[in-house]
């Protein structure tokens, strides 16, 4: 129910929002070049520029180097907030990882976005945001010293059939916490995601890109073929 | 749902491995039968597996007096005042409802692994095919001079939640005015390696709320003790002065408890005290050493593979009461080792596929209201021991909102792990 009256939201405030986008368009703070088309798809829901407030997303002004989660007057998912309290930080690759997948990347967010695969447009649309952020000049394209967010899965490894009862021999140990209702309060629920997503999010703790150190524990034991029987098996989960 | 689902997984696993051919002693007769003694953390999870898993081929009966299970983990919580006591009870309605297990309300009294049978107390006498022994603890004596168990309505131990830890509740809120609170620590190896200080910092709630001029004494004989350094760090911050703990070096090995005078002696030197919880050394619950399968330690040594006995392939013994290695005595630990022996009795006893064992382990501690803390590890069998893999913990410094999301992440666990013991 909260979703629909979401995806209102987003409709009819798109049309407030857009004459303030082509303001800051016009204004000499950037070169937005290509990524201005793209930020009009963002603009439902984020502002930017000096007029920016928060609205149905947060105001995306210094959105480089903070914090996840980190505006006080901004109520974000728990995803996004736990996040932030493990420690992440938005840069180039998590940005971009994010904007990718968001859901892959942060579960629970709230941000009814779908992702853009893209990585030209990406590279674009964070060139836009960036002339935002303090210093622009500062922040490199890509930070070498940078830690992707995204798991670099081969195709072979993205297309393994899991076998459900060995996840559920697995699953077991995850369902120490998780539960099978998907009740998902302290600890969210991982039952009946996409299994690649669920392939996804587990890589990333396994590589460490996601910061929660229990699930870098679990996951980093795990093999290609055992996160993948777990996807298998939690896709399915009825309780 | 899932046991149609693990009937299909159960039956296609039976006629694609040949497992026929593996166990055709037990598959020839009647359904096959596993006896687990003890309701907790390890056993009633792994009553629950076993019969979730095999979907009524095996007969399961979970030997447990209680007719309600209060869990030692969180009962700390309780002393604090952040739980009442009835959120740490669970029925076993579902175990015997929804899967089919048989709750004999009993106390184990004897085993004999000749005849493979359980006696009980009431001396009706159950035979299995697969035992499986998850007492949890239980005390050594005279390992507290002046201290047993006919003293522990004067100076609780509340080591094992129910009536004791309303007990040392009630004295905890009736203490004098600037009172002294002692916990007398036990020696290693326990059950819930932080929980003796994770329940320092739960009294010391109360105290600063209610006799902020109160203080507590920690009689330890550990030189050091499960993340000492967060605990040390929260006691400083939030009942800086009130908490002294007297390690090995000052005499903590050394103490001898007098109930009548409500007096301790710490390498002599007498002090008289308002409130003394004893906790005091442990060893596995009696039913293990009755059963024969207890070492010189009074522990239950385990192969690391699949939690069967070392002295008797046919018992399994799992949580505290087993020596397996690396983990720590846990609620968690039990509910993960429940699992490893669950599909390893399966496999045994149905043909179903026996895995490669994995463990692990998080212990979430609390400080304060809304900082809670956690140390964790993931384990592996060795041919030896249950071996640590990977750790970590929380650290000393972090920010509030990080230490109020670990005590969120702890209730969740609780109510996790309380649904995968219980149904």
């Amino acid at each position: 129910m909260a979703g629909r009256a979401g995806i209102f939201m987003i409709a009819g405030l798109a049309f407030f929002a857009a004459p303030g986008v082509s303001e800051v368009r016009a204004s000499d703070t950037g070169p937005p070049g290509n990524g201005a088309p793209i930020w009009a798809e963002c603009s439902g829901c984020h502002q930017i520029g000096p007029e920016a407030t928060n609205a149905i997303g947060p105001n995306l002004n210094g959105i480089f180097g903070r914090k996840a989660a980190a505006l006080d007057n901004f109520q974000y998912s728990k995803s996004l907030a736990r996040a932030g309290r493990d420690g992440l930080i938005w840069t180039y690759e998590t940005l971009d990882a994010y904007i990718a997948n968001p859901r892959v990347f942060a579960s629970g967010t709230r941000m009814s976005y779908p992702g853009l695969k893209d990585a030209a447009k990406r590279a674009d649309l964070l060139a836009y945001l960036r002339d935002f952020s303090d210093k622009p000049r500062d922040i490199p394209e890509a930070e070498p010293t940078a830690r992707r967010a995204m798991p670099e899965l081969s195709a072979d490894v993205r297309a393994l059939a899991g076998d459900p009862e060995y996840g559920a021999y697995l699953a077991s140990e995850c369902l120490t916490c998780h539960q099978t209702s998907g009740a998902d309060r302290g600890i969210p629920s991982i039952t009946l995601w996409p299994t690649e997503d669920f392939v996804l999010a587990m890589h990333a703790y396994k590589q460490k890109l996601r910061p929660h150190p229990v699930m870098q524990m679990m996951a980093g034991r795990l093999s290609d073929g055992e996160i993948a029987a777990l996807a298998a098996y939690f896709a399915d989960l009825k309780e | 749902m899932n046991v149609s689902l693990n009937r299909r997984s159960f039956l296609g696993t039976l006629a694609a491995s040949g497992a026929i051919l593996s166990a055709p002693a037990v598959l020839g007769q009647s359904r096959p039968r596993v006896v687990v003694i003890g309701g907790g953390a390890g056993g009633a999870t792994c009553a629950r597996y076993i019969a979730k898993g095999s979907a009524g081929a095996i007969d399961v009966t979970l030997v447990e007096p209680a007719e309600v299970y209060y869990t030692c983990f969180f009962s700390n919580l309780y002393l604090g005042g952040f739980r009442d006591f009835d959120s740490l009870g669970h029925r076993y309605d579902k175990l015997t409802g929804d899967y089919g297990i048989t709750h004999a309300r009993a106390r184990a009294a004897g085993v004999d692994r000749d005849a493979r049978s359980v006696t009980l107390e009431g001396g009706e006498t159950l035979s299995y095919d697969r035992l499986v022994i998850a007492p949890g603890i239980d005390f050594v004596d005279g390992s507290v001079p002046g201290w047993d168990l006919s003293r522990a309505g004067i100076m609780p131990h509340a080591y094992k939640a129910g009536p004791q830890t309303r007990l040392l509740k009630a004295q905890v809120e009736a203490m004098p005015e600037g009172g002294t609170f002692c916990m007398v620590a036990p020696p290693n190896p326990y059950r819930c390696p932080p929980g003796p200080y994770e329940r320092v910092s739960m009294v010391a709630h109360v105290l600063k709320a209610r006799n902020p001029t109160a203080r507590i004494l920690i009689v330890d004989p550990k030189e050091k003790f499960s993340k000492q350094g967060l605990f040390e760090e929260g006691w400083q911050s939030h009942y800086p002065g009130m908490i002294t703990r007297i390690g090995p070096d000052f005499g903590g090995d050394k103490v001898e408890v007098r109930p009548d005078t409500m007096e301790i002696a710490i390498d002599g030197e007498v002090e008289k005290v308002d409130v003394c919880n004893v906790i005091p050394a442990q060893k596995a619950g009696m039913i293990a050493a009755a059963a024969g399968v207890t070492d010189d330690k009074g522990w239950a040594p385990v192969n690391p593979h699949s939690m069967a006995s070392r002295a008797d392939a046919n018992v399994f013994v799992i949580g505290d009461a087993s020596s397996q290695g690396d983990m720590p005595k846990s609620g968690f630990s039990a509910n993960s080792q429940a699992k490893v022996a669950a599909m390893n009795i399966r496999a045994e006893l149905t043909g179903s596929t026996a895995f490669p064992a994995k463990y692990s382990n998080t212990c979430w501690s609390l400080i304060d209201t809304d900082d809670g803390i956690k140390v964790g590890a993931s384990y592996e069998a060795t041919d030896e021991k249950i071996a640590s893999v990977e750790s970590f913990v929380s650290q000393t410094g972090e920010d509030a909102d990080l230490r109020k999301a670990t005590y969120e992440e702890s209730l969740g666990w609780y109510a996790g792990i309380t649904a995968d013991i219980f149904g």
